[in-house]
């Protein structure tokens, strides 16, 4: 057990864990930040997907040690009001089946307008291949991808 | 269509549904369990509440709070639903918050998701709920301006009566409405008089989605709740022997590990008690990661079954079944499919003299197909949160059918069913894998055992190697041709391991004066259930597929082809029962067709075409497809669905287009192989899912318009799609493809 001093979403927290436990699972069972899923536990399907200093990264295989003093965003933390350009355009598209892999898609698809506002399909496609939908809400996720990138 | 009357057989429905309801305020104590969701909604809030009925209470503001009924998986009947209300009640759509009604069988019936049935079980129902609130209210405003009923009229929320000017917003009135006796006859409004009905409406999660609110049943928590995960056998025919949790459970946050035995020896199953492994080890600790370690650490002996014979309590009454002992492999199921296939089968049905038409044929078409187990992998791997205190249980699980899994829990914790409280979650994905609730058993048990609540979690892994599968199915389709390359006879015998996918009665019976239907049945010990459109989403790729082949033979558009058995169907049926509308199956077709601007060929663009009805509803698809680096690109889908009315026309687009990505992705790709009883893929580095590269560029799809009543839409677009594809790789490739999936772990095209 350590000690780790995090910034989530703005605040600072603090919690008392085992240097190895997965980011995914310091939010949702230590901090009760429950926006961020459990898909696969391997990296493979994008569920947990939060930024890391901005970068997307899959938090179940993240080990706590390793985001010491990093900003961490989760969904919770993407926009005060829920706001977001990309979660007005999935509203507007109304993308979401299930919506268990939605906050996943978002906080890739944010990371993505950060580092190219203006994506072609190619690079859509390049950026959200490793967040599985079960639903099949694909052609909706793309469709508001490029709605988010034309509000800025 | 004519207005609808609530009959004398419609009483028992109206009074159940005034149960909790018939004047009982409610005060502010109450609504705060409701946990209003945003700013809006609790600027919203009334000062007081008053039931209408179990379904309904609405607010001295008139805000109106629906309860609905069935659980939601992503199929947005926790909109559509809730708009059959509205509807009827004339409700100011904008003024109505959605909360999930729990689980309670005698207020609100059969809570079921699956088989497309929701919305079109709930029509009526939820339409007389709505109007039944709406004579309380308008018989409320008569009194109190002391005129008739039949001069109120209602809009948006208010009521009106336009001989005095006089008007009263819902929520002045609810209090005396909620006095009112319930009424035994109410009218229901005619189509054309819908308002809401027809017209798209938004998720009414939508804004909790994107903003990570939790909802769903992983999402569970509560004080002092301890973390629970299981260890089954590692293969199927495989269960527990013995354990030593020595090691894991001196690990840190461990508090106990013991195994369970989730369902007593003597108890009948139902239908979906489905479980290979009623007995496994659950491992019990403070939080997710520290009982992850454990479960690595802890070791287990399994044993192999003996062949046991089971009783299924089931839809269709008491079925025996026998539970092979023994390891299987996948390379053995096709050997053991390919030689029952030719021998034993048991004939369905028989139309004519198939026999001779086969005897005269100038040339015989035999094609066989098949497909592989798939594995559901909902995102939302299965768990459930129970509480078990004393002679007490209160449960929140992801379940698609709550009502299947109380006489179970009831059997296994000995607990009556008047003492289990559910609430029912949002599903983060069902398929038909959260039909099964053994996993609810299974983390009651837990928390009975340890004295704590509890939510059980299933990892990834477990959540795919303890399936409940689509089985593996094989067809064979034989056609006849007389020397004009008409179609003269037809012969199919499909089967499956453990059961057949055959419809003996669906098309293309009825179209043919010689038609046998046949089929066959293996034993098995790996489980298999529900898979969204059970069997059919394997024989409308098969028939679709043949139909396509057989229309190239005959040298038909293939299009042209199917209408003409549709006309056939239609206009001088073959055989007692058909259970397929051939006019509504050819409208969906000839929509297509006309939609898709129906060209077999164009350019670098190759189009399959298929159609299928199950589930109550019609399906088409044309599908276009091109190769790119010997890749598939699916470049468009046009999407034909006669589905009756649309209550929630996008969302029924969303549920069409998801179906046929889902198809693509599992004509392509899908598959779960077994070596010596286990699954050689337990996770999505080795199972692949389609992605949002490879998934269609652009799906269109049509409803036919006309006024039938709703049917549903999760699955009927899902069948056909399997054909669409097929037929399109065809025309790419030249070569037909007769086994699923297409590609495989190939990702070029060979």
């Amino acid at each position: 057990m350590k000690t780790f001093n995090l910034i989530i979403n703005g605040e600072k927290k603090q919690v008392n864990v085992d240097p190895s436990t997965p980011v995914l699972w310091v939010l949702r069972d230590h901090l009760r930040l429950s926006g961020t899923k459990f898909g696969c536990g391997v990296a493979q399907c994008g569920a947990c997907t939060i930024h890391l200093d901005g970068v997307a990264i899959r938090s179940c295989m993240t080990p706590i040690s390793a985001v010491e003093d990093a900003k961490i965003t989760t969904i919770e933390g993407l926009s005060e009001n829920g706001d977001h350009r990309l979660q007005k355009a999935w509203a507007e598209h109304d993308v979401p089946q299930c919506g268990y892999c939605q906050a996943g898609q978002l906080m890739s698809a944010a990371a993505l307008l950060n580092d190219n506002p203006n994506p072609e399909d190619a690079d859509i496609d390049a950026a959200m291949n490793g967040n599985i939908c079960r639903c099949g809400t694909y052609i909706r996720i793309k469709a508001a991808i490029k709605t988010a990138a034309k509000m800025s | 269509m004519s207005t609808i009357k609530t009959s004398i057989g419609r009483r028992s429905f109206l009074k159940s549904t005034a149960l909790a309801g018939g004047g009982m305020m409610l005060g502010f104590s109450w609504l705060a369990s409701c946990k209003p969701k945003t700013v809006e909604e609790v600027m919203a809030m009334p000062d007081e509440w008053f039931e209408i009925n179990s379904y309904l209470k609405i607010g001295n503001n008139g805000v109106a709070t629906i309860y609905t009924p069935n659980p939601e998986f992503g199929q947005n009947v926790r909109t559509s639903m809730p708009m059959l209300i509205a509807e009827e009640l004339d409700l100011d759509w904008k003024k109505v918050i959605v909360e999930q009604a729990p689980y309670h069988a005698k207020k609100y019936g059969f809570q079921f998701t699956g088989g497309s049935r929701g919305i079109m079980s709930r029509w009526e129902p939820l339409r007389m709920v709505g109007g039944t609130a709406k004579h309380m209210l308008r018989e409320a405003a008569a009194q109190k301006w002391q005129v008739s009923i039949d001069e109120i009229t209602t809009e948006n929320g208010i009521l009106y009566h336009n001989a005095s000017g006089q008007s009263a917003g819902y929520g002045e009135l609810a209090s005396d409405a909620s006095k009112i006796t319930v009424p035994e006859e109410v009218t229901l409004k005619e189509v054309k008089g819908f308002k809401l009905i027809g017209k798209s409406q938004k998720n009414v999660d939508v804004k909790a989605i994107v903003t990570g609110k939790p909802m769903f049943g992983m999402d569970h928590h509560e004080d002092n709740m301890l973390i629970a995960m299981i260890e089954h056998p590692p293969a199927f025919g495989m269960t527990l022997h013995s354990f030593d949790a020595s090691e894991a459970k001196s690990m840190a946050g461990i508090q106990d590990i013991f195994s369970i035995k989730s369902i007593k020896d003597d108890y009948v199953k139902g239908g979906f008690d489905t479980n290979a492994f009623p007995e496994i080890v659950a491992i019990v600790g403070n939080s997710t990661w520290e009982v992850l370690q454990a479960k690595k650490k802890l070791k287990v002996q399994w044993k192999p079954i003996t062949t046991y014979t089971e009783t299924i309590n089931g839809f269709r009454g008491q079925t025996k079944k026998t539970i092979p002992a023994g390891l299987e492999s996948t390379v053995g199921h096709k050997s053991q499919m390919e030689k029952v296939a030719m021998s034993s089968s048991k004939v369905v049905r028989k139309d004519g003299d198939p026999e001779a038409a086969f005897k005269k044929a100038a040339r015989i078409i035999e094609r066989s197909y098949s497909a592989p187990y798939l594995a559901h992998n909902c995102m939302e791997p299965l768990n459930a949160f129970a509480h078990v205190d004393g002679d007490k249980a209160r449960i929140s699980a992801p379940i698609q059918i709550p009502n299947f899994v109380i006489p179970t829990l009831t059997s296994s914790l000995g607990i009556a069913a008047e003492n289990i409280e559910m609430d029912l979650p949002r599903m983060g994905g069902g398929f038909g894998r959260k039909a099964y609730g053994h996993y609810v058993i299974e983390a009651a048990l837990i928390s009975q055992k340890v004295k704590a609540p509890v939510k059980l979690i299933y990892t990834r892994e477990d959540d795919m190697t303890n399936g409940i599968y689509r089985p593996t199915y094989r067809a064979t389709y034989r056609a006849a041709l007389d020397e004009n390359n008409e179609l003269t006879a037809l012969h199919v015998k499909a089967g499956g391991i453990p059961e057949s996918p055959l419809f003996a009665n669906r098309f293309p019976a009825g179209a043919l004066d010689n038609y046998l239907a046949e089929e066959w049945s293996i034993d098995s010990n790996i489980t298999i259930g529900a898979f969204r459109a059970p069997r059919s989403n394997f024989m409308a790729g098969a028939e679709q597929s043949f139909l396509d082949e057989v229309a190239e033979a005959s040298g038909k558009d293939p299009i042209q082809f199917r209408l003409d058995l549709l006309k056939k169907a239609k206009e001088n049926p073959v055989g007692e029962r058909n259970d397929y509308d051939a006019e509504r199956l050819a409208g969906v077709l000839e929509l297509v067709r006309e939609k898709s601007a129906w060209q077999p060929e164009e350019d670098n663009t190759h189009r399959g075409v298929s159609a299928y009805f199950c589930h109550n509803t019609y399906a088409a698809h044309v599908l276009d497809l091109s190769i790119d680096n010997g890749k598939p690109v699916v470049d468009k889908v046009c999407c034909t669905i006669d589905c009756g009315i649309v209550v929630n026309p996008d969302a029924a687009i969303n549920m069409a287009e998801g179906a046929i990505t889902d198809g693509v992705g599992n004509a392509f790709y899908g598959e779960l192989t077994f070596e010596n009883g286990a699954p050689t893929k337990n996770n999505f580095h080795q199972y692949r899912m389609i992605r949002m590269s490879e998934a269609p560029k652009e799906i269109e799809v049509h409803f036919v318009q006309n006024e039938i009543n709703p049917t549903g839409m999760g699955e009927p677009p899902f069948p056909p799609i399997f054909g669409a594809v097929a037929n399109a790789l065809y025309k790419a490739t030249g070569k037909r493809h007769y086994d699923q999936p297409f590609l495989g772990e190939k990702k070029i095209l060979g």
